[in-house]
């Protein structure tokens, strides 16, 4: 096949890259520019996309002995991602932009390219997996080292999506191995740190790069009854979930830690409370896709058993759903209610619940609420 | 088939023999015994062969480390001297499509050393607009200029700029001017003295000469304050041990083109207006950029073609034309190797999409016929192709939870 592999830098992509190789694949590497004005040096391990990114992806293709390219798509990346990362803040829901990034960028924009220049996939470090069935329709799966693997940000793939895409690490015991592998390939990025955090974001100070993008004003902080416990500048800046950053003046009567409940936009409050009151067991998803096929019981709305993950590496949580159609202007959609079998504490909206049958990925929704069954809403 | 003679051309034979036999031997040009004594007479003899090539005396021959050397030797150092001697001399005229090594260059002098750049329009050809020049040179405004720079050629869309008149109308108020002929030398007649310029920067590596070695032709009379400062070489204008053999190698390419010049250029020509025919009669729309040579054959450079395809990105012809075994560019300076839209083409007024659009294809001495037809059978399925790519970069139709 002709495969288009995608090449950040790092040492997952450039592996990716080698196996597709060595599988027999007529391979080109090609290197997303995201920013206009990339950094020349990375420096640590946040941030990608620096100059030396570049370089060191140009390297691993030298050694490959593959067609290196550098494609800009730094308008669409600004507009799909890093405008819905400050627009969903402003809207005072916490996003998930690597899913965004996936979703509109590595497997859609950068995947119509490909498949307009006569590629047949996309390839990239991701570990996952994807098994195609009998009838030749793709399933998104774990990678097999659980610990590593990152089918919850490749949840939101269509099947369309996915019957392009190429994971050649899904089947390696330990990111170990993958480095090892680097070596003894001689690629230069063997040891090179793993990139973390918003790659847009260099510093890491989300709340800093957030007050240069939306107007925040001072506002309150409240208890789960209703009083003040503090001020804030600027409800955006908060996460569900939340303890450090609080600065609050008043300790809790209990002397424990208080984290955040809820963000209320509208009226720039936070609600904290303690830890207790962050369980919740039912969530409501809008924006839903399924990796491949979905399951029947999507098209008959009957309840059905899975497990619900809603971080990148969080434990799954066994789970109960099912899909209503919700008619909009005209318009019907997929809504999801997920009742969990366990509580889930921290749990925003804006961030993605993916669905999880075993190994294999259902699909996932954007978390539009989520709230306790037995406890009442707060004040 | 290689179309990017205007990046780098391959060495030529007699280059490659005179760099072969003289890197064996080893002398410092500025040691006094014999075996320095002989390596000097190597780039005494290199320099007069190159002044002599380039209408020059062989005093005014510098050797540097390429053209980049030489555009930063000139511009800064005719800048530094001027405004020494008469502080009110900060502003530089420059013309908005220079290379980077010009444009970069007086960016910074702006940034740190208090110069004011005057970039001169150009026209929808890329030729500067003369009457622009007049103006900031009139009613005094000479008096505050501290030189002129303009290029003898566009690396980019090939227009040959007006460097006689540039030059006259400088003259009449002393100011100096500098050309980046880096283009120009080896494929058009240029001729140092005849030019009026004050400065002119060549580079080997363009002419079949090898990489790392250029040279800035200055005129005896002109002060120029340094960059590189050391053991004084090259009238203590440019200090560092001369490469022998790259000199050696640079005046063998720069005797053997300018020897050849008419009927090569003719012949280079003629493959040119074959590539210019062919791209118009498989893409009507596809839009030659640079003067038009069947309207003014010297207006622009023998072995530039350049076009903007509507509806195409660069980089996808770029990278299609390359799995094809074809070579081209985009033309313009890269970043991280991603293309960016010309500021030439921007300064010729093309908007963003447009210029996205831009390839130039560059001949050179190693092009033959056979070069035009591979060429020529790669560009319609090419073209089609980066066609239908356009628009993925822009507007996605993959439907996706987000956007239903």
């Amino acid at each position: 096949m002709r495969v288009l592999a995608a090449m950040s830098g790092g040492v997952d992509s450039a592996v990716a890259a080698a196996r597709a190789v060595d599988a027999g694949h007529d391979v080109v590497g090609v290197h997303l520019a995201l920013s206009r004005m990339p950094g020349t040096l990375r420096t640590g391990s946040r941030g990608c996309c620096t100059v030396e990114d570049s370089n060191d992806a140009w390297r691993a293709c030298d050694k490959l002995g593959i067609p290196y390219y550098v494609w800009d798509f730094s308008e669409r990346f600004k507009e799909d991602v890093v405008q819905d990362f400050i627009d969903e803040y402003a809207a005072g829901r916490t996003p998930n932009p690597c899913m965004r990034c996936n979703e509109r960028i590595k497997f859609a924009a950068l995947l119509e390219k490909a498949i307009a220049l006569g590629f047949d996939a996309v390839c990239t470090g991701h570990y996952a997996k994807v098994i195609t069935d009998a009838d030749g329709n793709p399933e998104l799966h774990r990678a097999a080292d659980w610990a590593k693997d990152q089918s919850y940000v490749l949840g939101v793939l269509t099947h369309e999506q996915l019957k392009h895409s190429m994971f050649p690490l899904a089947d390696t015991p330990s990111k170990a191995e993958v480095r090892a592998e680097a070596e003894a390939r001689g690629l230069s990025v063997a040891k090179k740190p793993d990139s973390h955090d918003i790659c847009f974001i260099p510093d890491g100070d989300t709340a800093g790069w957030l007050a240069e993008k939306i107007e925040m004003s001072d506002g309150e902080i409240l208890d789960e009854t209703g009083t003040k416990v503090g001020g804030h500048t600027g409800s955006n800046q908060f996460t569900v979930g939340q303890r450090r950053g609080l600065k609050l003046g008043t300790p809790a009567a209990d002397g424990k830690p208080r984290f955040v409940l809820e963000i209320r936009p509208k009226e720039n409050k936070v609600i904290v409370g303690p830890h207790a009151l962050l369980a919740i067991d039912e969530i409501k998803g809008i924006k839903v896709s399924w990796a491949g096929l979905p399951i029947t019981e999507v098209a008959t709305g009957a309840e059905f058993d899975c497990y619900a993950q809603v971080r990148a590496h969080g434990d799954p949580v066994p789970a109960r759903a099912f899909v209503t159609g919700v008619t909009a202007d005209g318009v019907t959609r997929e809504n999801l209610t997920v009742t969990l079998g366990e509580p889930l504490r921290g749990v925003a909206p804006g961030q993605t619940v993916v669905l999880y049958q075993g190994s294999r990925v259902l699909g996932q929704a954007t978390i539009d609420a989520a709230r306790s069954l037995a406890r009442p809403e707060l004040p | 088939m290689y179309l990017d003679h205007a990046a780098t051309t391959p060495i030529s034979a007699p280059a490659l023999a005179a760099l072969t036999s003289v890197i064996s031997r080893s002398g410092n040009p500025s040691s006094l015994h014999g075996a320095g004594r002989r390596a000097r007479a190597t780039v005494e003899a290199s320099r007069e062969t190159i002044a002599a090539a380039a209408g020059a005396h062989s005093t005014e021959v510098i050797f540097t480390s390429g053209g980049t050397e030489a555009d930063n030797l000139a511009v800064k150092g005719l800048f530094w001297s001027r405004r020494d001697a008469e502080p009110q001399r900060t502003r530089i005229l420059v013309s908005s499509v220079e290379h980077a090594a010009v444009q970069d260059t007086v960016e910074w002098l702006q940034k740190h050393e208090g110069a004011h750049a005057v970039w001169l329009p150009v026209d929808a050809n890329g030729t500067v607009n003369l009457a622009a020049l007049e103006a900031e040179l009139a009613d005094g405004g000479a008096d505050s200029v501290a030189l002129i720079s303009c290029m003898w050629a566009n690396n980019e869309v090939g227009t040959i700029e007006p460097i006689a008149e540039i030059v006259a109308l400088a003259a009449a108020h002393g100011i100096p001017v500098h050309s980046d002929a880096v283009q120009a030398f080896g494929s058009v007649p240029v001729n140092f003295k005849d030019s009026g310029l004050a400065a002119m920067s060549i580079s080997a590596h363009k002419i079949g000469g090898p990489v790392g070695v250029g040279a800035l032709l200055l005129g005896r009379a002109v002060r120029l304050t340094p960059v590189q400062h050391g053991g004084g070489q090259e009238r203590t204008v440019r200090s560092g041990t001369l490469d022998t053999a790259g000199i050696a190698a640079f005046a063998a390419a720069a005797q053997d083109v300018t020897g050849n010049l008419a009927a090569e250029s003719q012949r280079i020509a003629g493959l040119r207006d074959a590539i210019i025919a062919a791209v118009r009669a498989a893409v009507p729309d596809a839009v030659l950029r640079g003067t038009d040579p069947a309207l003014d054959p010297d207006g622009r450079l023998p072995g530039n073609a350049h076009f903007t395809f509507p509806g195409c990105e660069g980089d996808s012809l770029l990278f299609l034309l390359d799995m094809a075994g074809v070579e081209s560019s985009t033309g313009s300076a890269c970043t991280a190797g991603v293309p960016r839209p010309s500021h030439v083409l921007l300064a010729m007024g093309l908007d963003e999409d447009t210029a996205r659009g831009a390839q130039r294809f560059s001949l050179g001495h190693t092009s033959t016929p056979a070069d035009v037809d591979a060429f020529v059978a790669a560009l319609p399925q090419a073209h089609a192709r980066a066609k239908t790519a356009g628009m993925a970069a822009h507007v996605s139709s993959i439907q996706t939870a987000s956007t239903r």
